[in-house]
């Protein structure tokens, strides 16, 4: 006889309040805060942990600023520097939200892939493969109109994103190979594959010796979005590709067979199995979409920012994306609004760093905070005292899947 | 009494809502391979692991060579002279064998002399007469060289009393032999063997003497000498109750064939050959109950029909229709509904929703999708709609099935299965782990789908479920059936020696 599972007595009333016992611990402050953040979020307590992990992310980064002999009174500054250069003008908007869009991009593929329980490490190779099927379509084609060029290009790019997804995937489904470590591989070779092509007659500008690509035509620029206002207002045509595709992965996640069987295959194999799924062609196609959603990334970045490829074009993106879509609880949304808040620290981390001398590494350390309080949520449940919940062991449980 | 090696008086283990261990009275001599029978759940396991200090016992003693002991741990235990080789081995594979002898052994210095290491593990595995190289890797051994490591283990710690839990269980019948040997050996020194089984034949050759228990109960002790397989397993099945027949509304049709095996074989995980040229036959209405111990095919024949292992000869019809191999999709389509055993780790995601479960084989019949897109309001209503018929306690659909208790857990598999509209049930121990309450709900809904016209195969180790719903019963003995008979007139004794592998000659 087996003794019964611990799944029996997890049979919660979803509106359970908190002990007494717990309440005592409180500052009275603070604590009708954390109550009413608890009241009724049972099963939606997952959704507080990301803002608490950023206010505790700040304040040990404060602290770490001041242990560096930084006093209160600038590090309060610094701090104030980050706001306004994320949120503090419109320059500041625009800056947040262009930092923000290859990571909601990013953010989406590494969720997607997530979702069907694969952990996608290849963001950074997918993008730079995608951004340089974009650049090489956005320079080599002329004389088109923007509404077919620009397609265009943005379309070579998710098809070079995918291609370099379909690699891992087909290794998972057909030889079991574990696609981080082929993903992490093939980011070292997209890499040096980009080094190599930006110095053949194909990419290299005509007249320079540095790894470098042609300028793309002005057709295939994703355009400027409050260029009307300000033509150095950076924010760009990508961000609404961002948020058009973060719509689309919703959609096919909860509203198509495809995105149902995506799911069943991530959260029980065996189960998608016995409904007669197939979990190679789920993996397959998961991680060209993955790709996909990499490579458009990257794309937006050389058509809507750089308007050429260089070497490592893709600077760390495809990493953060991983970041975001833990942040994001691995929903698109989710993602959305944790690229925005990364996006906003990056924008910040700039203003801070001119204004007031503390350092953008500033900025990595929270963010790296931040990752580390959400993969770690027993940490900030037991700071604020939360209710311990089934959903909290899932995320950490599903990473390992 | 001087020659008693172990002894446990009363010994009562309690689970939340099981008694596993109920009184058991249990005396092993020194120098005695002591079987210990009985069918899954009779609380062998418990036992086994109260002796060697993974469990405290809630009540009763126990007495090592006369002297009262208690074990506060399985180190305790094993310092104390009692190991136990599991049946699922805890090695480390990348490891050679004599590192994996050594492996946690107290005595084992700082620094590893390998040379001499080895040589002590060579020598004992010549003396009990296992054939297996110190210095080879678990992992390039067969199974019956692992199970010899694990012995070795616990000999090299000097234990005197070793604890076997089902070692034939993955042994080929020349292992077992050879197994058998190094028993005896064991025993001619002086050291004491406790093998835990349910086979009869296997119990009657290796041991002296045997205490069978059932229900967490000691039933007796005999001498092997005195007894035979029959006498067994009327200890080890009890004596027939009166129990009540379901009553069915309209009887099954065995002429109607819904469900056809022809001589099918598959393999196991292992590679193993796991079925052997299995012929049976289910009829419109009809419930067949497959009776037999864990592990003796019932998983794989499961699996088979429902197309998630391939067979590697025979023929399976779904009504006059040959079955896909190995397609769980065309096993579905075909009409084949399936309840796995482990219903959270086959049947259902657990992490979804309730209704995205109903959904999960249905999902792509054009009710609940059209062009890849989902009808998300039909499939709400779709487990709205069962979740009340089936009488599903749960808040809403979009609960979690986690969440649920295991009754409920259960009703949402079963009211899946069922909406389906199956030619073919395959229900795999239906009712495991559930209340009272549940079962009785299970049962009837079995029944009421018999009463429909669909061919259940029951895959059950409940002898008593088996004898109140089948129509039929087949028995399964180490991949084969070994009996097909009808359920009226069946005995508890008659498929006991059936189950312990006892021939039908024997049993008649």
């Amino acid at each position: 006889m087996t003794p019964p599972s611990p799944v029996d007595e997890q049979v919660v009333d979803p509106h359970v309040s908190p002990s007494s016992r717990e309440r005592s611990r409180f500052p009275r402050g603070l604590h009708s805060v954390v109550a009413r953040l608890r009241l009724g979020m049972n099963r939606r307590s997952s959704l507080v942990v990301p803002p608490l992990a950023l206010l505790s992310a700040l304040i040990v980064g404060a602290v770490i600023v001041m242990l560096a002999g930084v006093g209160l009174g600038e590090t309060l500054s610094a701090y104030r520097a980050m706001l306004d250069g994320s949120v503090g003008s419109v320059r500041a908007i625009s800056e947040t939200l262009t930092a923000a869009t290859p990571l909601i991009l990013a953010g989406l593929s590494v969720a997607l892939a997530f979702r069907a329980g694969l952990f996608n490490i290849g963001g950074e190779g997918q993008m730079l493969i995608g951004g340089m099927f974009g650049v090489l379509i956005g320079f080599s084609l002329t004389g088109l109109p923007i509404f077919i060029h620009l397609p265009l290009a943005i379309l070579a790019g998710c098809i070079g994103g995918a291609l370099w997804g379909l690699i891992p995937g087909l290794l998972k489904a057909r030889t079991g190979a574990h696609e981080v470590i082929v993903t992490i591989m093939l980011n070292f070779i997209a890499l040096r594959l980009v080094d190599y092509g930006l110095k053949t007659s194909l990419f290299q500008r005509e007249g320079r010796s540095d790894p470098i690509s042609k300028n793309i035509e002005a057709t295939a620029e994703l355009p400027q979005l409050l260029g009307w206002l300000d033509s150095s207002l950076r924010v760009h045509l990508g961000l609404v590709v961002g948020l058009v595709a973060a719509g689309l992965i919703h959609w096919l996640l909860f509203r198509s067979t495809m995105g149902f069987e995506f799911r069943a295959v991530g959260a029980n194999s065996t189960a998608a199995r016995y409904a007669g799924m197939s979990i190679s062609r789920a993996y397959i196609l998961v991680m060209m979409l993955s790709g996909a959603l990499a490579g458009l990334a990257g794309t937006g970045q050389v058509l809507g920012v750089l308007d050429r490829a260089s070497p490592g074009f893709s600077a760390g993106i495809g990493f953060d994306g991983i970041a975001v879509a833990l942040l994001g609880k691995s929903n698109p949304w989710g993602v959305v609004a944790a690229a925005l808040l990364f996006g906003g620290l990056r924008a910040g981390g700039q203003e801070m760093q001119v204004s007031t001398g503390v350092g953008i590494d500033l900025i990595a350390v929270i963010q790296a905070l931040i990752i580390i309080f959400v993969a770690a949520p027993a940490v900030i449940r037991a700071l604020y005292r939360l209710k311990t919940t089934a959903e909290a062991t899932r995320i950490s449980r599903g990473w390992n899947s | 009494m001087t020659n008693s090696a172990v002894r446990m008086t009363g010994v009562v283990k309690r689970f939340p809502g099981v008694i596993a261990n109920d009184g058991v009275n249990f005396e092993v001599l020194k120098g005695e391979v002591h079987a210990l029978l009985g069918e899954n759940g009779a609380g062998k396991s418990t036992l086994s692991n109260i002796l060697t200090g993974l469990y405290r016992p809630d009540e009763g003693s126990i007495d090592l060579d006369g002297t009262p002991v208690s074990f506060s741990s399985p180190k305790a235990a094993l310092d104390a002279g009692i190991g136990m080789v599991h049946q699922h081995f805890r090695l480390v594979e990348p490891f050679t064998v004599a590192e994996n002898v050594i492996l946690g052994n107290p005595q084992t210095a700082f620094v590893i002399d390998t040379d001499s290491t080895v040589e002590r593990v060579a020598d004992l595995a010549r003396r009990y007469d296992m054939a297996v190289d110190p210095n080879a890797k678990i992992w390039q051994l067969s199974v019956g060289e692992q199970q010899r490591v694990e012995i070795l283990k616990v000999l090299y710690r000097g234990a005197g009393v070793l604890i076997l839990d089902e070692p034939t269980a993955v042994l080929t019948p020349i292992e077992a032999e050879a197994l058998f040997k190094t028993l005896r050996a064991m025993t001619a020194e002086g050291r004491t063997v406790i093998f835990i089984s349910h086979k009869l034949d296997e119990v009657m050759s290796v041991s002296d003497r045997i205490t069978v228990l059932r229900g967490g109960r000691t039933v007796g002790t005999v001498a092997t000498r005195d007894t035979s397989t029959r006498e067994l397993a009327g200890m080890m099945v009890g004596r027939s109750v009166e129990f009540s027949r379901a009553t069915r509304r309209n009887p099954g049709d065995p002429g109607d064939v819904v469900l056809s095996l022809t001589d099918v074989s598959c393999e196991d995980d292992r590679g193993r050959e796991a079925l052997h040229g299995i012929d049976v036959t289910i009829g419109r209405g009809e419930i067949v109950g497959v009776a037999g111990v864990a592990g003796n095919g019932q998983r794989e024949l499961a699996e088979v029909i429902a197309g998630m292992r391939t067979f590697t000869s025979g023929r399976i019809l779904v009504g006059d229709k040959p079955l896909a191999n190995g397609r769980a999709r065309s096993a579905i389509a075909d009409g084949v509904a399936h309840v796995p055993e482990d219903r959270l780790h086959t049947g259902l995601a657990a992490g979804h929703s309730v209704e995205d479960n109903i959904a999960l084989k249905n999902y792509r019949t054009p009710l609940l999708s059209r062009f890849g897109m989902l009808k998300r309001n039909v499939i709400t209503s779709q487990a709205c709609d069962l979740v009340t018929r089936y009488d599903v306690k749960t808040p809403d659909t979009a609960t979690p099935v986690r969440l649920l208790s295991g009754g409920n857990v259960q009703k949402v598999l079963l009211a899946r299965e069922f909406s389906t509209k199956p030619k073919v049930l395959i229900a795999a121990s239906p009712t495991r782990g559930l209340d009272v309450g549940a079962i009785e709900t299970v049962r009837q809904r079995l029944v009421e789908a018999a009463d429909d016209g669909v061919g259940i195969l029951l895959i059950c180790e409940d002898l008593e479920e088996i004898m109140s719903l089948a129509d039929r019963i087949v028995v399964m003995y180490e991949g084969r059936l070994v009996a097909d008979m009808p359920a009226v007139g069946a005995t508890r004794e008659q498929l006991g020696l059936l189950m312990g592998g006892a021939t039908p000659e024997t049993s008649q």
